[in-house]
């Protein structure tokens, strides 16, 4: 009996077995991999350790959003770099989701030259590498913008140059209280679009929930600049001579033409992606269901915007979480035009300076997986949130 | 049917661990040269050299090398091999040169390499040599107006690769001068060039020796032009991994011997005719006296062959960085005997 117990006629024990020599060889792979290495890394001289991430960097970087110079430490290079790699994602998503969105539906319009149009734009952009249109971007659309001295100029406040755009600084008194007052203002939308939505369902009255929400985010701020001491001046971009010929612009922000093309890259490529996502989820609705939002008498853009979006919520999330992910990894491709990511910054410039490999390899391949992860999580909340439920 | 199909899985985990464990602990630190018995083996010398550099390894049309720092590789072929052409050349970006070495992809690594104590001392690498003694200048366009270092002003905006000694210098150069400036770094030496050249930046700064070759890539080499300062010292040489003393000192001594070359006299054309020479000197470079190879297990034509199929040092020179009008001057890359600082121990 109690051989029977252990033996290979036993269910549970013939499906553990097995999983298990798989955890074990798959451990042993690890470890055999990680000794290994030790013990080259031993005989060739090499030593591991963290500690360099303290030492100074000694090498600027062009654009940061924090202060940074090369007396900084390399820890702090790797936070410049990764904040750029948000940044560039960020702004990379955002136009990717606006664009996508608006193709998608322009892909299925009646109209049959927006239709078209759509159709070619997805069909070109998802079909060249996303190398290449980097390239394109940055070398041929840069080498069409005019040296700083001939700028294209927007009311003379804002210039378009080969070396960047350059746009007016803000800058802030009691920046703190303004800050306070817009997050006031988004937890009373909040309030006022939940009293609304209740109002809504246990009423049935109709609260223009969107006005109001709008006319508290412009007045509770213009509050504090009337009254509470707030205030914002613009310093301008001004031409400035460096040499006879060799002109920039002093004062002002500049935004990087490396910047610019690589967020344009990155959105233009992934938009088309998910423009096909918003057209797949489009037409995953039955055919029903519009029809019946028709003859309930809501217009085109009410069947959209209250039947078929809601319902191709479901269908388009999930893929697009991907083109998300994708976005934020592709974003490595930045180091082949210079702007500063973290490959560029830290898998790049601090390796060679520090030799560390095996080190800056880990935290880097750490880092995108956490961004990736983060972003995953956040989407799976939404996509949760915007599950059918039953009521 | 089942029982034997997870027998088999069984069976290759197990097999599979086996080779695992066998193929442990395997590396360098031997006192026999692996590097050179793997070279040996292997047919060719594994050479990391840059992605295309003109004068110091570049590939033509059909993919030959060639270059000052190809001719490093070459004259190892020459002494192990015997053929100088028996060489993989390996083209490497500046971010991955050291990797590509420590981890055993490369043996040698002859791609304007700048020697410098970190390199030297943390990261597993021993420089051999010097072959190019090398200064960080600046390029810019010569309308700009700007003909001195002095003439930079606040806002300038430069151009350079990542990963190198550049940087750095780049930095303590404007810092020292208390300017204010944009470091725009790329990974490949043909983007710097095409954003230079677009005029995305205003001056490109890199050694003088690749500002000479780069040059000739611009869309007008003519508009342009290097500034006379000198910011940095920039010895550049061969390196090799740190552990095989042998194979490093074959390859040390393969470089020495084509300077030493050239100081005797020695050339391509008249190395075996002057086996019976009566200088001792030049006897032990072609191999008619003393028995110099057996020291790292070579034998004693070994010079002789780098120097008849490689050529001197100003042979090379000539060849690949004179007559391409990269650097007519020799400067400080002259012997130590006509003003130069190029002086290597006797070959004795």
């Amino acid at each position: 009996m109690i051989f029977k117990k252990f033996s290979i006629e036993n269910k549970k024990a013939r499906d553990l077995i097995p999983q298990a020599i798989t955890v074990l060889a798959l451990l042993s792979v690890i470890i055999y991999f990680a000794t290994n290495a030790q013990i080259n890394m031993g005989n060739r001289g090499i030593s591991f350790g963290f500690g360099f991430l303290n030492q100074e960097a000694s090498f600027d970087i062009t654009f940061s959003m924090i202060e940074y110079d090369g007396s900084h430490s390399y820890g702090r290079a790797f936070l410049v770099g990764l904040l750029n790699t948000i940044l560039v994602s960020a702004i990379g998503i955002f136009f990717a989701t606006i664009t996508g969105v608006i193709v998608g539906i322009s892909r299925l319009s009646d109209n049959y030259l927006i239709a078209k149009v759509a159709e070619w734009y997805v069909e070109i952009f998802r079909n060249i590498p996303l190398i290449l249109q980097i390239f394109f971007w940055y070398f041929a659309a840069l080498r069409a913008l005019p040296l700083p001295e001939n700028g294209i100029s927007f009311y003379d406040i804002s210039f378009l140059t080969i070396k960047g755009w350059y746009i007016p600084k803000f800058i802030w008194t009691n920046f703190n209280i303004f800050l306070l007052s817009i997050i006031a203002a988004v937890i009373a939308i909040y309030f006022i679009n939940s009293y609304a939505t209740k109002q809504r369902e246990q009423f049935g009255k109709q609260i223009p929930a969107t006005i109001i929400s709008l006319a508290t985010l412009i007045l509770i701020p213009l509050i504090t600049f009337l009254f509470l001491g707030v205030s914002l001046t613009f310093e301008y971009p001004v031409l400035k001579q460096l040499s006879p010929t060799v002109f920039t612009y002093a004062g002002g922000v500049s935004i990087i033409p490396e910047l610019i093309a690589l967020a344009l890259a990155l959105s233009m490529y992934t938009a088309t992606f998910i423009a096909e996502n918003v057209r797949a989820g489009i037409l995953g609705v039955g055919k029903g269901q519009k029809e019946a939002a028709a003859s309930i008498g809501l217009n085109k853009n009410q069947i959209l915007k209250l039947v078929v979006m809601p319902q191709a919520l479901r269908i388009i999330i999930p893929p697009t979480t991907n083109q998300y992910l994708n976005l934020t990894k592709n974003s490595s491709l930045a180091a082949a035009i210079a702007y500063p990511d973290i490959v560029l910054v830290f898998a790049g410039t601090a390796l060679m300076q520090t030799g560390r490999a095996i080190e800056i390899i880990s935290i880097t391949m750490l880092t995108y997986l956490t961004l990736s992860i983060s972003i995953s999580i956040f989407m799976n909340w939404y996509n949760k949130k915007m599950a059918i439920k039953e009521k | 049917m089942i029982k034997s199909i997870k027998t088999w899985i069984l069976v290759g985990f197990a097999s599979l661990l086996l080779v695992a464990c066998g193929q442990g602990g395997g590396g360098a630190g031997s006192k026999k040269s692996k590097t050179l018995e793997n070279t040996k083996k292997a047919g060719f010398v594994k050479c990391g050299v840059s992605q295309g550099l003109p004068g110091f390894s570049n590939a033509d049309a059909s993919g030959n090398w060639s270059g000052i720092d190809v001719d490093v590789c070459r004259a190892v072929a020459a002494a192990v091999l015997g053929d100088a052409d028996k060489v993989k050349y390996t083209p490497l970006s500046a971010k991955e040169r050291f990797t590509a070495l420590t981890s055993g992809e490369i043996d040698v690594l002859a791609r304007n390499t700048t020697w410098t104590l970190s390199r030297d001392a943390d990261i597993g690498l021993t420089f051999v040599g010097v072959n190019f003694y090398d200064g960080q200048g600046f390029m810019v366009r010569k309308n700009s107006g700007i003909n001195s270092v002095n003439d930079f002003k606040n806002g300038i905006s430069a151009c350079t690769n990542t990963g190198t000694t550049t940087e750095l210098n780049m930095r303590d150069f404007f810092n020292s001068k208390n300017i204010s400036y944009e470091p725009i770094a790329f990974e490949k030496a043909d983007e710097v060039v095409q954003a230079y050249d677009a005029g995305r930046c205003d001056t490109y700064t890199t050694d003088k020796s690749g500002l000479a070759a780069q040059r000739t890539k611009m869309s007008n080499p003519d508009e342009h032009k290097v500034l006379p300062e000198t910011i940095s010292k920039e010895p550049l040489g061969p390196v090799v991994r740190q552990g095989d003393a042998v194979w490093e000192d074959i390859v040390r001594w393969s470089l020495n011997t084509m300077i030493e070359a050239e100081e005797y006299g020695v050339n391509s054309s008249n190395a075996s005719s002057l086996k019976d020479s009566e200088n001792p000197a030049i006897k032990r470079l072609v191999g008619s006296e003393g028995e110099l190879g057996a020291a790292f297990g070579l034998d004693n034509d070994w010079s002789l062959r780098i120097i008849e199929q490689v050529g001197n040092y100003g042979e090379s020179y000539k060849k690949h960085i004179a007559d391409t009008g990269i650097l007519p001057n020799r400067g400080p890359n002259q012997l130590w005997t006509k003003g130069g600082i190029l002086y290597v121990p006797p070959a004795r």
